[in-house]
């Protein structure tokens, strides 16, 4: 046997054994090191006959390759071991608490008037806005309440100077006027927002809010009036079927006016919305008065529509089911973070109202 | 206002049951408020004598009865009434009954160590007079034979409680809420033959209503009843009255507050002896005096109408007699007045004066100008069959003479405005059970509108009388059709969205408080804009516009951290106020963060939150909402409720030409007023109105970047001096 061979036996049987990684470096310097057994011979290969040199070296070649390539192998073999039994060592307990999340949330006012928003938007409706601060004909005299009304004895209202001309508003109706001062008609709006009254207890609250609908086009009818609020209604409590009753009642500014109820049971403690015998009142509405018409200098012979307001607040408790409107304005930490909302959950058409 | 239907019967014939009443109350616009079961209780209390009295050993105020109630043993019960002698039937309350004045329920109690089974009453425990010291005398002719009886009559009636909206003056009487029930198909509405006093006695008082510049009434009837003998009134009359609620009083005062209630007539009686010469209707003077009926003395201002006779005001016109006039049980002859009296006027007095009363809630909405001389007769007529005497004939002066409104109404107008269609035959039948008297002209109807109806004067008001009585339930639904012409949000408003959520993001939780605050927090925060005060606060507390986000923010990060939870991230977006005129106000958001960051945590160590957290939180925000964060400037003028040394000012571009916010720590010294005990408090402000809105659409923005495929080059620089 040639030393050839003898040396490709010798090894490739170490390199089978279980090394570790110095020792596979230890087989490399003594094969292909300054002095190895195979830099050796290939220095020997000046030496050998002409006519064996080709045969030689082209073995010397393979068996140096093979050697190499076993070697390598062994070493990612030899390292992949070694990783593995480190990361046994760094095994640690993942049932321990993550790092404190930080999560946000959005207050349920806030998320009820973009749910109401997203619905209305579908079917037309763009959003105006007006002052909390109103003077007092926006607030009641251009919506046909005027002073010395027994009407304006159902709001009690909050007053910033002795002469009762500037006021806190005291429903979102002065949108309407203030919309139909600045453009003309047709008319398409919801404007949510603020309200106050000097009230408090434990269904009433200085501050509220209350969003206003106008719709005032040349053949709106208390038919139009009554689908827009069906549909509202049942989108918004995402029922299939709303048991909705309109009942004949008075506001100054509109002419015929209606409250809604909407049917509801108690099941189990808790309030069911859309079935059952019970009724509860949640808007006010009707085919808004020619007077008012008047007042913003909309010709009533021609157009002609409906308005309506929502108590938002009272929408949210319903649907969330909280008790305490007060609740609402104390910002108790807890009382947040439980009935608050994900700020990335917002309500929209495509994904629903709620997940 | 209170029915029963027992006393609605009156005016109606109806077959139908009580529950349907309720229910078709309410369609047509008389909402049922509450319902209240009133013989259900009542059935407990028992007609009763006590057999002997003897001292409580351990009180010396209070007696032990022993009390004969019908059963075959005395109940012993403890009394602490004076008038608790042997001998007295009275009224028995046994535990289990409800006692109406204060709905508290009885029970077997011990008082001073003696068992009391029950107790017997007081008028005023019983709601039946406003006798409170001793318990009821019933008299023992009467009643001797009647113990262990009921002491109320059975009556399966309920009490219902109507909300009349104020546009319906009529429906404060029952006359008028069976006809709005008879003309809906309820019944029918009965003829009810108005009596005329046949008299010939002149009415011997003279009554004036002067001529003058806002006389607040119009029309003034009266009579006089000589020689009457005020009682108590009759049973059934009293029962009428308690079934609703009332206290019976007198028969002449309960015969007025009757004929009110039944077809909303306010009437006025007069002791007429107490009259000096003659009764004038005027405008009061500024600094007259008078003492009302309520023993309360008003002092009047210029121009409030009074009935006054020639030593000075006698009572407030259609809101209040005053004691002067009153009528006593010995009065004699008495002056029936029955007068129309202007809203407005009402409702200026009674507003001035502070007074709310029924006579003035009726006369502020408008009564019938027409039933002056009605709600006379009927008056006179039952207080002479009551109380004997004599009726004069009724005098009437006026200033001015009604005339019904009248309307020409077009039928197309209900479809037009309602969308569907009802029979000319249902108009003119509803229309005439309402009162309405009509004209077929051509093309339309003229209405006579019915003098009890002030709220009805435009067609529209008419449609609204047909829908009501035909019914809402017959409005077809027209769906709504799913179109958009105009975008839902403007680019303010969808600001306002963005940041709202890209805040609450950040970590923090969305407040809402009220806009208005408490004036010593405010302070801290007000810097030099004016104070917004509120004139008529519910309290102090909440007393002025709030100037800043923070003063509510801050006084309920306070509130939480004393409910000790100390690590807080609160903010609220939302109105400021900078002055009392409409659109003095701007959008703000505040922010507070308090307490420490990875508190108690097993993996690392907590820190304070400090104002580099603040500014993380800001300029997130800002960048998130579309600035460019290399275009923001910060410098360090800040106002002065933050650190001054750790806080900042923030401006979206070189120029500084308007200030979108502030960061920093809140400043210590309003930590230590407010005496908040936490680690740390930092805070910002954005202001959202001065937030340019981003010129360019989203979609416009991004341009085309073809250098990503390049590894990034890095450069150092070093620098030596």
């Amino acid at each position: 046997m040639s030393d050839l061979k003898k040396i490709k036996e010798e090894f490739l049987s170490k390199l089978k054994s279980k090394l570790n990684l110095l020792e596979v470096n230890q087989i490399k310097t003594d094969l292909f090191g300054k002095n190895g057994l195979i830099t050796n011979q290939f220095k020997k290969i000046g030496s050998i006959p002409e006519l064996e040199r080709k045969n030689y070296a082209s073995e010397l070649n393979l068996i140096k390759d093979e050697l190499m390539n076993l070697i390598n192998l062994k070493v990612i073999e030899v390292e992949i071991a070694e990783v593995n039994q480190k990361l046994q060592k760094e095994k640690i307990d993942v049932t321990l608490p993550e790092r404190p999340i930080s999560r946000g949330k959005i207050h349920p006012v806030s998320q009820t008037i973009d749910e109401i928003s997203s619905i209305f938007s579908e079917i037309g409706f763009s959003i105006e806005e007006g002052p909390d601060v109103e003077n007092e004909y926006n607030n009641f005299t251009a919506l046909n309440t005027p002073d010395h009304h027994p009407a304006r004895d159902m709001h009690d209202t909050f007053y910033l100077d002795k002469n009762k001309q500037k006021l806190l508003r005291t429903h979102t109706s002065p949108v309407q006027i203030r919309t139909m001062l600045k453009d003309k008609p047709p008319f398409k709006i919801i404007a949510p927002g603020r309200t106050y009254r000097s009230d408090s207890d434990q269904t009433h609250a200085p501050m509220f809010h209350q969003v206003e609908g106008l719709h005032i086009d040349k053949d709106i009818n208390m038919g139009h009036l009554k689908g827009c609020l069906n549909y509202f209604i049942k989108e918004f409590f995402e029922v299939d079927k709303i048991k909705m009753r309109f009942r004949p009642s008075h506001f100054p500014f509109t002419e015929p006016s209606a409250e809604v109820d909407i049917g509801y049971k108690i099941k189990d403690g808790k309030i069911v919305i859309g079935e059952g015998d019970k009724w509860l009142e949640i808007l006010g509405c009707g085919m808004v008065h020619p007077n008012v018409l008047k007042n913003v200098k909309v010709d009533s012979d021609k157009y002609q529509g409906y308005a309506f307001g929502i108590g938002i607040d009272r929408l949210a408790m319903l649907k969330y089911g909280i008790n305490d409107l007060r609740a609402f304005f104390e910002c108790d930490y807890r009382w947040l973070n439980h009935f608050g909302f994900d700020p990335l959950d917002v309500p929209t058409n495509y994904r629903g109202l709620s997940r | 206002m209170k029915i029963t239907f027992d006393w609605l019967k009156d005016h109606l014939k109806t077959n139908l049951k009580e529950k349907n009443l309720l229910e078709q109350l309410t369609n047509i616009g008389l909402e049922v408020e509450s319902v209240e079961n009133l013989s259900g209780d009542k059935e407990l209390f028992k007609i009763a004598k006590i057999i002997k009295t003897e001292k409580h050993p351990n009180a010396d105020r209070l007696k032990i009865c022993d009390v004969n109630v019908g059963e075959k043993e005395l109940k012993k019960v403890v009394c602490g009434a004076l008038n608790a002698k042997e001998g007295l039937i009275t009224i028995y309350a046994p535990p289990g009954a409800i006692i109406p004045k204060t709905k508290t329920k009885l029970v077997v109690a011990k008082i001073r160590g003696v068992t009391s089974y029950g107790m017997l009453c007081s008028g005023s425990e019983l709601n039946l007079t406003d006798e409170s010291a001793g318990i009821i005398e019933l008299s023992n002719s009467k009643y001797e034979k009647n113990i262990g009886k009921n002491y109320f009559t059975k009556s399966k009636t309920k009490l219902i409680d109507l909300s009349i909206t104020p546009n319906r003056p009529d429906c404060l009487g029952f006359r008028g809420i069976a006809r709005d029930l008879a003309a809906s198909g309820f019944g029918k509405l009965k003829d009810i033959k108005e009596k005329k006093i046949k008299s010939k006695i002149k009415q011997s008082l003279k009554v004036k209503i002067t001529k003058e510049k806002n006389q607040g009434c119009s029309a003034f009837g009266s009579c006089l009843i000589t020689n009457v003998k005020n009682t108590e009134s009759p049973k059934w009359l009293k029962d009428k009255l308690i079934s609703i609620g009332q206290k019976p009083i007198s028969a002449i005062v309960d015969i007025t507050n009757y004929i009110m209630l039944d077809i909303n007539r306010p009437l006025h009686a007069y002791d007429a002896d107490k009259i000096e010469k003659g009764i004038i209707v005027r405008n009061s003077k500024h600094g007259e005096v008078f003492t009302a009926l309520d023993n309360k003395t008003y002092k009047l201002e210029n121009g409030m109408c009074v009935i006054s006779d020639n030593k000075g005001v006698l009572g407030l016109g259609g809101i209040i007699g005053g004691t002067r006039s009153g009528t006593e049980f010995d009065t004699k002859n008495i002056l029936l007045e029955s007068a129309y009296f202007e809203p407005s006027s009402i409702r200026k007095t009674a507003k001035k004066l502070n007074l709310d009363t029924d006579a003035k809630f009726r006369f502020e909405r408008g009564i019938d100008p027409l039933s002056i001389e009605n709600g006379l007769c009927k008056a006179a007529l039952l207080i002479k069959e009551i109380c004997g005497g004599e009726i004069s004939k009724i005098d009437l002066q006026k200033n001015e003479n009604f005339k019904n409104k009248t309307i020409k109404f077009d039928p197309k107008l209900f479809e037009k405005i309602t969308g569907f269609k009802i029979s000319k035959k249902d108009i003119l039948k509803i229309l005439d059970n309402l009162g309405f008297r009509l004209k077929k002209e051509k093309n339309y109807f003229k209405l006579i509108v019915p003098s009890w109806r002030p709220d009805i004067s435009k067609p529209i008001d008419v449609v609204e009388e047909l829908v009501r009585i035909y019914g809402y339930n017959h409005i077809i639904i027209n769906e709504p059709i799913k179109e958009r012409h105009k975008p839902t949000l403007n680019k303010s408003q969808k600001l306002f969205h963005f940041l709202q959520r890209s805040v609450a993001t950040k970590g923090y939780l969305e407040a809402i408080t009220w806009s208005f605050t408490d004036p010593k927090y405010n302070d801290l925060f007000r810097e030099k804009k004016k104070e917004i005060k509120i004139v008529n606060p519910l309290s102090s507390e909440i007393g002025v516009l709030r100037n800043s986000i923070f003063s509510n923010l801050i006084f309920y990060t306070h509130k939480n951290l004393n409910r000790d939870i100390k690590d807080l991230s609160l903010f609220e977006i939302g109105p400021i106020f900078s002055g009392s005129a409409p659109g003095e106000q701007e959008t703000v958001i505040g922010g507070l963060r308090s307490g420490k960051i990875s508190r108690l945590s097993w993996i690392e160590n907590d820190r304070n939150v400090d104002i580099f957290d603040v500014k993380k939180d800001v300029i997130q925000t800002l960048i998130e909402a579309g600035y460019d964060r290399s275009k923001i400037q910060i410098d360090d003028i800040t106002p002065n409720y933050y650190h001054p040394g750790k806080s900042g000012r923030i401006f979206l571009n070189k120029d500084k030409d308007k200030i979108v916010g502030y960061f920093g720590e809140i400043h210590p010294n309003i930590i230590k007023k407010i005496d908040i005990k936490t680690e740390a408090l930092v805070g910002f402000e954005i202001f959202v109105d001065n937030l340019k809105k981003p010129q360019k659409l989203l979609k416009d923005q991004k341009k085309i970047v073809s250098s990503f495929r390049f590894s990034k080059v890095r450069k150092r620089f070093c620098f030596y001096n």
